[in-house]
């Protein structure tokens, strides 16, 4: 029950943050100098990123949230 | 060195295209390939070493779409944890295969010494745009190994909006994956079988053997749902949140892993191979926040996860690169990990207590608490990028949690701590 409520609040807490400040944030193109370097990309290291999530995967029980979680490998 | 470089690049964009049938068509683009590479190396002392090769290659063919694609090899040589627990005498058991023995010395924590596998990857992806300020990416992945092998077919729709400042996506993912252990699939809960020179014939060994095993194969299927929210805050801040629901079915058990059946005295009587249940539903949430200083790029992630075993946990991934020249930085990295365990999971099974429906003594579906502390150094060579990243990986029971309940047990070390090195190359061309 406590991890509902955990995932209704931060959903919640997401629309409300959607509804109400979203419009007023973000830049005008000629201010992306910094954004637009590859470094500032989202997913910036996919090579580490590909590594990690295959040693997590199976060394732990969780997986995704960032990405797809499932398929891949019986690592055992 | 130059001419050497470009031949390889050569060679791997003639592989790339060769890969999408689409030849002739990539030959009249002026776009050019971007390659990188990794090998990496994978170390747990006294347990499992990996090897693995990664390359990735991304083309534009237009202004909107590009394809790009990832091969990865990877070799896993050593021992691995079968879930039974140490003893104060040595312990033989039979190999998952039904083909010989190996046998574990006094305290120490028995390791399946066999485990052995090469595994081949690739995926392929393509996005495009859908319409103004839409795309869709889709995308596949295939994965095969000795006894394993899964498919996945991806798509995901983004769009953006405010003037390209915030940016939704809605993704959705099918993945079938085939597991066909070498010597079948144990039935759940059976008895090891093990030869103490209480069998006439090797005969009389494998009918026994056979009797617990049952189909050779079995197959997991998942589907997943992923909806994301990226925003841009300011000039120097961008976020991300993701909602994740993934429902996986099927054979969720590890054929490889066994649990100890102990009496009173926490004396092994038998040894019986795990079962879990065959469904998983898991709920994730995760949010990133990244932040350019004057002088570096700084992240952190949180991602909470919750299923339908009672697993709970919590990750926080953090980097922080400094920038040290014009091409240069390094790059400190921290991960914690935490997780609550699987509600099967019991680390053995005792005589007196009843048999449970599902149980697994699987280190990695128990409570634990994991960190890795690493850094990264990027540099320029020849007329490339390339980094190096040194990891190391500690994860810890949390003994606290789970009970012993048996005396003569908690001389032993019934939750044995794991790390890893990790060493890795990435190479950009």
């Amino acid at each position: 029950m406590l991890q509902r409520q955990v995932i209704r609040k931060f959903l919640l807490g997401i629309i409300a943050i959607i509804l109400s400040g979203c419009s007023t944030m973000g830049v005008q193109p000629w201010d992306r100098d910094l954004l637009a370097k590859p470094e500032m990309a989202i997913n910036s290291s996919p090579l580490d990123q590909a590594i990690d999530d295959h040693i997590y995967f199976s060394k732990e029980a969780s997986s995704g949230g960032r990405s797809f979680a499932g398929g891949g490998c019986g690592c055992n | 060195m130059k001419p050497n470089k470009k031949y390889i690049a050569e060679k791997l964009a003639l592989a790339a295209t060769a890969l999408i049938g689409g030849a002739a068509h990539a030959q009249d683009t002026d776009s050019e390939w971007d390659f990188s590479a990794s090998v990496l190396t994978y170390v747990e002392p006294d347990r499992v070493s990996a090897a693995e090769v990664i390359i990735v290659g991304d083309k534009d063919y237009s202004d909107t779409n590009k394809f790009s694609f990832k091969v990865i090899l990877d070799s896993l040589t050593g021992a691995s944890a079968n879930g039974a627990i140490e003893q104060n005498t040595p312990q033989t058991f039979t190999r998952p295969s039904g083909k010989g023995q190996f046998v574990t010395n006094a305290n120490s924590t028995p390791l399946d010494d066999t485990f052995r596998d090469t595994r081949g990857q690739i995926n392929l992806a393509w996005t495009d745009a859908l319409m103004e300020d839409m795309r869709y990416t889709i995308s596949t992945n295939l994965s095969k190994e000795f006894d394993y092998q899964s498919i996945s077919f991806n798509g995901e729709i983004a769009r953006d909006f405010n003037q390209k400042n915030s940016t939704i996506s809605a993704g959705l993912s099918f993945a079938s994956d085939q597991y066909n252990p070498y010597g079948k699939i144990p039935v759940p809960f059976s008895s090891m079988v093990i030869d103490e020179g209480q069998f006439a014939n090797q005969d009389e060994f494998n009918t026994a053997f056979n009797a617990t095993r049952g189909d050779s194969s079995d197959t997991i299927t998942t589907a997943e749902l992923l909806i994301g929210w990226t925003q841009i805050v300011n000039r120097r801040m961008l976020m991300q949140f993701n909602y994740g629901f993934a429902d996986t079915s099927g054979y969720l058990t590890d054929p490889f892993k066994v649990l100890s059946v102990v009496d009173n005295n926490g004396i092994t009587q038998d040894l019986v191979y795990e079962n879990r249940p065959d469904s998983r539903n898991q709920h994730t949430v995760f949010g990133l926040v990244k932040y350019h200083l004057d002088e570096s790029i700084f992240d952190i992630s949180y991602r909470y996860l919750t299923d339908d075993w009672d697993i709970q946990s919590h990750t926080i991934d953090t980097h922080w690169r400094f920038f040290t020249g014009d091409t240069s930085f390094i790059e400190p990295h921290f991960r914690f990990y935490q997780q609550s365990a699987a509600e099967f999971y019991q680390p053995f099974i005792s005589q007196a207590s009843t048999m449970p429906s599902y149980a697994s003594a699987d280190y990695r579906v128990g409570d634990m608490t994991a960190y890795t502390l690493g850094v990264k150094y990027g540099f320029q060579m020849f007329e490339d990028r390339a980094e190096v990243r040194l990891e190391y990986y500690k994860q810890t029971p949390n003994k606290a949690n789970q009970p012993t309940g048996i005396a003569n047990l908690d001389g032993l070390d019934l939750y044995p701590e794991v790390d890893a090195i990790i060493l890795q190359v990435n190479y950009f061309f």
